[in-house]
C-alpha cells in the first residue's frame, strides 16, 4: 500500500483546489466591463419576461450570447437575488460595485470552473501518470485562463469545459454524446461554431457509417439530438416571435474588422501592409487618400478604412476561415480517427482566430486549451505548445493594464514558463520509449547523467529561432513598459500595444502554420 | 500557479510513484526558483486585499505609520529621528523600532520620493493614500521579502540539507515551501499592514520579513558553523525589531555551550562578544555620541507605560485575567518584574539544555521554546508576535510536522478576530486552505510516521479542529451577548492559549529528551 501512487482523482482535486485558492486570493483584483455586462444579464434575466430579454436596452451591455447562456444567468440570478437584491435590479444595479456582487460573480466563475476540471479528468484518466499531471498543469493552472476568467472576468473555464467534455466523448468513440455536448456548447456561446464544420464532417464520416441504412439511421439520431438541443434553446424565442431580434443581437456585424486592441492574427499584417504601402506610395508621389474610417469601429459600408488594399468584408473573412479549415476537413473526411479529433478542433479554432472577423484576443483560449491535450504527445508538440502558450498568454497582457496587476501577470507567466520547461524537458527524455521498462531504464540513465551534472540532454532543446523570438518578447515588453514612456513620453501612445500585437501575431501565425503542416503530413 | 515543486518525492527511477519527479531533477536552485515564484505570486495576490486603517483618520494605521517613518527619515537629520520636536511629533506614529528599521524606512522613503514626492513630504503627506502611493508601499514590502527573506531561506535550506545528507531533496523542497508560504507571515506583512483600535495604538509588525529573514540567516550560519556571521546577523535582526529578543536566549545559550566545549572558551566568547558589540556600534552609531540620545532611543523602544497585555492575546496574562485580575492586584512596576521572572524561568530549562549539550537540532528546539516563553509570559505581547514562535516551528517542520501544523492552525486562528476586523477573511480562508493543501501535497510517502498516533489523540485533535471551525463561523455570524461583548474573543483566546501551552510543554520535553536519543541509537547498533 505504501508504494501506491495517489489516486488520480485525489490528485486532481488537489490540483484544482490549489488553483481555487489562488483564484480566491485574486478575487479583489481588477475586473473589466465584462463584469458589469454579466451583472446586467443577471438583472435582465431575473427581472424581465423571456420575451424581452433580447430587446432590452436599459444598459448598453445588451444580452448577446445564445439562449442557454441566458438561462444560465437566470439560474445564477436566483441565488444572486437571495444574496443581494440590488444585483438583479435592472436600474439600481447599474454599475453596482459592492462586495456582495463582486464576491458572488467571482465565486460563480470559480465554481463553474469545476466543469473544466472534470472534463480534463475525463480526457486524462487513461494516460500515464506523468503525462496526466503535465496536462493538468497546462490546463488547470493555465495563466491565460486565470487572467481572462478570474481577473478580467468571463466564464471561459465553464464553456471550455463543455468543449473538452465533447472532445473527450469523441475520443472515447461516443460520438452521439460528443455531438450533443457540442450542440449544447453552441447554444451557450456561438463563437465556438468555428469548429462546427470539423464536427459535421467528422461525425458524418465516423458516426454515420456502416451501410446506407444504419448510417442514415445514425444521421437521424444525431440530427434529432442537435435539433432537440436547439429547440430547447431557441424554442421559447420562436414562440415569442423574437428570433430575428435574437439573431440580430448575436451577430453584431456592425463592429469593425479588429477589436480595440488588435488580436494578434493575420489582419494585423494586412493592416500594417496597408499602412506601409500607403506611406511609400505617398512618398513616391501618388495621391493616396487618407482613410476616414478606423479599423476598430468602422461600420460596414462606410468608406473603407484601408488606403490601398481592398476592403475586407465579413463574408470574405468567413470564406478565408473556411478555406483555411478545408485541409483538415479533407483529412477528416478521408480518415476520421478519434485520436486526431482534438488537434482538428484546435486547428479549426486557430483558423477562426487567425482569419476571423472582429476577433478578440481572449479567443486564443479556444485553441490553447484543446492544444494542451496533445502537448505531451511528442517532443515537437511540446516545443510548439511551449511557444504558443507563452505567446498567447503574453498577448493577453494588455487586458490587465493597471499597474497593480502588473507584477501578478508577469509572475504568472514566468511560473508557467518554468513549469512547462521543467515538465517538457524531462518528458522529452521518455518520449521515444513508451513501455514502462524502457522508461525506467531511461530514468536510470538520466540519473547517471545527473550525477555528472549533465541535465542538458533532458532539456527541451528549442532552437535559436525560438530563443531569439522569446527574447524579443521580453524586449517588446521592456520597451512598452519602461523605455517607451522614458524615451518618447506621451508621443505615439498606441505604439507599445501595436508592437505587442504585431510581435505576438508572428508567434500565432507560426503556430497556425505548424498545425497546418502537422495535419497535412501526419493525419 | 505553480507550487508544486514542494512535494517530496523522490528518486527518479520511481518516477511513477513520485508525482513530482519531473520538477525535481533540475537541481535545487531551479526548484527553489519555482517555489519562490509561487510564494511571490501568493504575496502579490494577498496585497490586493484591503489593509486596515485605510481611510480611517485621524491616525489611520500601520500603513500610515510606515509611511510616516519614511516621511520623517527622509526629511529630518538622523539625530532627530527619535527626538520629539515640532517637525517630529512623536505622539503621531513616532518611531518605536531600533535604528535599522529607521534606515530601512529611509531607503524606502527615497524610493517613494523618486516616484511620488508628495507621498513623503513633511506634514502635508499625513494620511496619504493615493493609488500609486499604496502600490509603492506594497512594493517596498515585496522587495524586502525578495532581498532579505528569500536569500535567507535559501541559505538555510542549503545549510540544512548539507547537515543532513540523508534527506531527500524533495523533503527540503517541501520545507522551503512551508517556510515561504507560511500563511501567518504573508497575511501580516502583505495583508494587514496596519491596525488601529479606538483606544490603543498597536505597534505594527509589517516588514517582519526583514528581521525574520535576518534571524533565519543567523540560524543557517549556526547550522553551518559560522558563529561570527551568525552573531552579526542576529545583532542586525535585533537592531531591526526588538522582538527578535524572543530568540536571544537560544542564541546566547547555544553559542555559549559551543564555546564552552572548545579548548579556549574565554577567547571564543570574547570573539563573539566583539562581533556583537561591533555590529551594534555600527548600527547605533548616530545615537552613541551622548548618553541622552541613546537613552532617548531606548525609551522609544520599550513602551512600558502600556499595560501588561492589551486586547485579546492568547498568552498567560491575558487568558488568566479572566479569573485573576492582574492589573488590579499589582501595579505596573511589579507586573513588569513578575513577567520578567516568569519569562526567564520558563525559558531557563531549554537554555540549560543548550549550554550543556549544544546541537543543531537542539538549537532549533531552543529557539522555539524561548520564543514560546516570551510569547506566553512577557510584558506587552501582541497577537502578531505568534510569528516569532512560528518561525522556528517552520524550520522544524520536517522533524515535527504535527507541531508545525498545529501551531500554524492555532496561531492563525488566534489572529482571526484581528483579521476579521481588517476584512481579510477571504485571504484568511484562501491562505489557510493553501497551507493545508501544500502540507498534504500528494507525494510519495516515505514512511507512515506522520500518521502514527494513537486513535484517542486523533480523536481529540479532530475535535479541536472541528471546534475551531465552529468558532470561526460563530465569530463571523453571531452577535455576542450584550453583557459579554468580547465573549467570542475570550473563547478563541483560551482555546489557542491551551494549545500553545500544550505545544510548549511538548517541545520543551522533546528538547530535553534529545540527548538521550543517540544512546538509544547506540543501543540499536549494539543489538544488531
Amino acid at each position: 500500500m505504501e508504494d501506491q501512487p495517489p489516486k488520480p482523482i485525489k490528485e486532481l482535486i488537489w490540483f484544482s483546489l490549489i488553483s481555487t485558492s489562488i483564484k480566491l486570493l485574486l478575487l479583489p483584483s481588477y475586473h473589466s466591463t465584462d463584469f458589469e455586462v454579466h451583472r446586467n444579464w443577471l438583472a435582465i434575466t431575473n427581472s424581465l419576461p423571456l420575451s424581452h430579454w433580447y430587446s432590452d436596452t436599459t444598459s448598453p451591455w445588451t444580452l448577446d450570447y445564445p439562449p442557454f447562456f441566458a438561462y444560465f444567468e437566470l439560474f445564477l440570478s436566483l441565488f444572486a437575488a437571495k444574496i443581494d437584491p440590488t444585483i438583479v435590479n435592472l436600474h439600481e444595479g447599474l454599475n453596482y460595485k459592492a462586495d456582495s456582487v463582486v464576491y458572488f460573480q467571482r465565486i460563480t466563475v470559480i465554481v463553474f470552473d469545476f466543469v473544466l476540471h472534470y472534463a480534463i479528468y475525463r480526457i486524462t484518466r487513461k494516460l500515464d501518470s506523468t503525462k496526466r499531471r503535465l496536462i493538468w498543469v497546462l490546463v488547470i493552472w493555465s495563466p491565460a485562463l486565470l487572467i481572462v476568467d478570474h481577473m478580467h472576468f468571463q466564464y471561459n473555464g465553464f464553456l471550455l469545459g463543455l468543449l473538452l467534455i465533447s472532445i473527450s466523448a469523441l475520443m472515447e468513440g461516443r460520438d452521439l454524446m460528443g455531438g450533443f455536448f457540442f450542440a449544447v456548447l453552441l447554444c451557450f456561446k456561438h463563437l465556438f461554431a468555428v469548429a462546427a464544420p470539423v464536427y459535421f464532417v467528422y461525425l458524418l464520416r465516423h458516426y454515420c457509417r456502416g451501410g446506407l441504412i444504419k448510417g442514415f439511421g445514425r444521421l437521424l439520431m444525431m440530427g434529432l439530438a442537435v435539433v432537440v438541443v436547439f429547440a430547447a434553446a431557441f424554442g421559447p424565442f420562436v414562440y415569442h416571435d423574437q428570433m430575428l431580434q435574437v439573431i440580430h443581437r448575436m451577430f453584431p456585424f456592425g463592429r469593425g474588422l479588429c477589436h480595440a486592441f488588435w488580436a494578434p492574427n493575420f489582419w494585423v499584417f494586412y493592416i500594417m501592409a496597408d499602412k506601409l504601402l500607403a506611406f511609400f506610395l505617398r512618398r513616391v508621389g501618388f495621391n493616396v487618400h487618407r482613410p476616414t474610417g478606423s479599423f476598430t469601429s468602422g461600420l460596414v459600408g462606410d468608406s473603407s478604412p484601408f488606403a490601398v488594399l481592398p476592403q475586407v468584408t465579413p463574408l470574405m473573412t468567413f470564406m478565408m476561415v473556411l478555406l483555411a479549415i478545408s485541409p483538415c476537413l479533407i483529412k477528416a473526411w478521408k480518415n476520421p480517427r478519434p485520436r486526431k479529433i482534438a488537434r482538428w478542433i484546435a486547428y479549426a479554432y486557430s483558423c477562426g482566430f487567425v482569419f476571423g472577423w472582429h476577433v478578440h484576443e481572449k479567443a486564443t483560449l479556444h485553441f490553447l486549451i484543446p492544444l494542451a491535450i496533445n502537448a505531451v504527445d511528442s517532443i515537437n508538440d511540446a516545443r510548439h505548445y511551449f511557444l504558443v502558450s507563452i505567446v498567447s498568454c503574453y498577448s493577453l497582457f494588455p487586458l490587465l493594464f493597471e499597474s497593480r496587476e502588473y507584477p501578478i501577470k508577469v509572475t504568472l507567466l514566468l511560473l508557467h514558463c518554468i513549469l512547462m520547461w521543467f515538465g517538457f524537458s524531462i518528458f522529452s527524455e521518455s518520449i521515444p520509449t513508451n513501455s514502462k521498462k524502457d522508461l525506467q531504464k531511461k530514468n536510470d540513465e538520466l540519473r547517471a547523467e545527473e550525477d555528472q551534472g549533465i541535465s542538458e540532454k533532458g532539456s527541451l532543446g528549442i532552437g535559436w529561432i525560438y530563443k531569439s523570438y522569446l527574447l524579443g518578447l521580453v524586449a517588446v515588453e521592456l520597451w512598452g513598459q519602461f523605455l517607451h514612456p522614458f524615451i518618447l513620453g506621451n508621443k505615439l501612445p498606441f505604439l507599445p500595444l501595436m508592437l505587442v500585437s504585431v510581435y505576438s501575431a508572428f508567434g500565432i501565425m507560426y503556430s497556425w502554420i505548424w498545425q497546418l503542416k502537422w495535419i497535412i503530413l501526419y493525419s | 500557479m505553480g507550487s508544486k515543486k514542494e512535494r517530496k518525492v523522490i528518486i527518479i527511477d520511481q518516477n511513477d510513484k513520485n508525482p513530482w519527479w519531473w520538477l525535481l531533477n533540475k537541481g535545487f536552485g531551479a526548484l527553489f526558483l519555482c517555489i519562490s515564484l509561487f510564494a511571490l505570486l501568493v504575496r502579490l495576490a494577498v496585497s490586493l486585499h484591503p489593509y486596515s486603517g485605510a481611510g480611517n483618520p485621524p491616525k489611520f494605521g500601520d500603513f500610515e505609520a510606515q509611511r510616516h517613518w519614511m516621511e520623517i527619515t527622509t526629511n529630518l537629520p538622523v539625530k532627530e529621528w527619535y527626538h520629539n520636536s515640532t517637525a517630529n511629533d512623536l505622539s503621531y506614529w513616532g518611531l518605536d523600532y531600533p535604528p535599522l528599521t529607521a534606515y530601512q524606512s529611509y531607503v524606502h522613503g527615497i524610493f517613494l520620493k523618486s516616484f511620488l514626492p508628495e507621498s513623503v513630504s513633511l506634514f502635508t503627506s499625513r494620511g496619504h493614500e493615493s493609488y500609486l502611493g499604496k502600490l509603492l508601499m506594497r512594493w517596498t514590502v515585496l522587495s524586502s521579502d525578495i532581498l532579505v527573506f528569500l536569500p535567507a531561506v535559501f541559505y538555510f535550506a542549503l545549510s540544512y540539507s548539507a547537515s543532513r545528507p540523508r534527506r531527500h531533496q524533495s523533503d527540503v523542497a517541501w520545507l522551503v515551501a512551508m517556510i515561504l508560504l507560511n500563511p501567518c507571515l504573508i497575511v501580516i506583512d502583505h495583508g494587514h499592514f496596519q491596525f488601529v483600535l479606538t483606544h490603543q495604538v498597536y505597534v505594527i509588525f509589517q516588514f517582519n520579513c526583514i528581521s525574520l529573514g535576518l534571524t533565519i540567516g543567523a540560524v543557517a550560519a549556526i547550522i553551518s558553523s559560522r558563529e561570527l556571521v551568525a552573531c552579526a546577523l542576529f545583532t542586525l535582526a535585533l537592531s531591526h525589531k526588538q522582538m527578535s529578543a524572543y530568540f536571544a536566549p537560544a542564541f546566547f545559550s547555544h553559542l555559549l555551550g559551543r564555546c564552552l566545549k572548545r579548548r579556549n572558551p574565554f577567547l571564543e566568547v570574547s570573539k563573539l562578544a566583539l562581533v556583537v558589540i561591533g555590529t551594534f556600534a555600527v548600527v547605533w552609531w548616530p545615537y552613541l555620541h551622548s548618553k541622552e540620545a541613546f537613552l532617548e532611543v531606548l525609551a522609544r523602544l520599550a513602551p512600558f507605560e502600556r499595560g501588561i497585555y492589551e486586547d485579546y492575546v492568547a498568552n498567560f496574562w491575558c487568558t488568566t485575567s479572566i479569573l485573576i485580575k492582574w492589573k488590579k492586584l499589582f501595579d505596573n512596576q511589579s507586573l513588569r518584574l513578575i513577567s520578567l521572572v516568569a519569562t526567564v524561568s520558563t525559558c531557563l530549562p531549554s537554555m540549560v539544555q543548550q549550554i550543556k549539550d549544544p546541537s543543531n537540532k537542539g538549537f532549533l528546539y531552543a529557539l522555539l521554546n524561548s520564543s514560546f516563553s516570551f510569547y506566553l509570559f512577557s510584558f506587552q505581547v501582541h497577537e502578531k508576535s505568534i510569528l516569532l514562535p512560528l518561525l522556528p516551528a517552520s524550520l522544524l517542520a520536517l522533524e515535527e510536522p504535527l507541531v508545525f501544523r498545529w501551531l500554524t492552525h492555532f496561531g492563525l486562528f488566534s489572529m482571526f478576530p484581528l483579521l476579521c476586523r481588517d476584512r481579510l477573511v477571504l485571504a484568511y480562508i484562501a491562505l489557510l486552505s493553501l497551507f493545508y493543501l501544500l502540507f498534504y501535497a500528494p507525494r510519495k510517502k516515505d514512511s507512515g510516521k506522520i500518521r502514527s498516533f494513537i486513535t484517542f489523540k486523533l480523536l481529540v485533535m479532530s475535535l479541536l479542529v472541528f471546534c475551531s471551525f465552529v468558532l470561526h463561523v460563530v465569530y463571523m455570524v453571531m452577535n455576542p451577548p450584550k453583557r459579554y461583548p468580547f465573549l467570542f474573543e475570550a473563547i478563541i483566546m483560551s482555546v489557542c492559549f491551551s494549545q500553545f501551552v500544550w505545544l510548549a510543554l511538548y517541545t520543551n520535553t522533546k528538547q530535553w529528551l534529545l540527548h538521550k536519543q543517540p544512546t538509544s541509537l547506540e543501543k540499536d547498533k549494539k543489538l544488531r
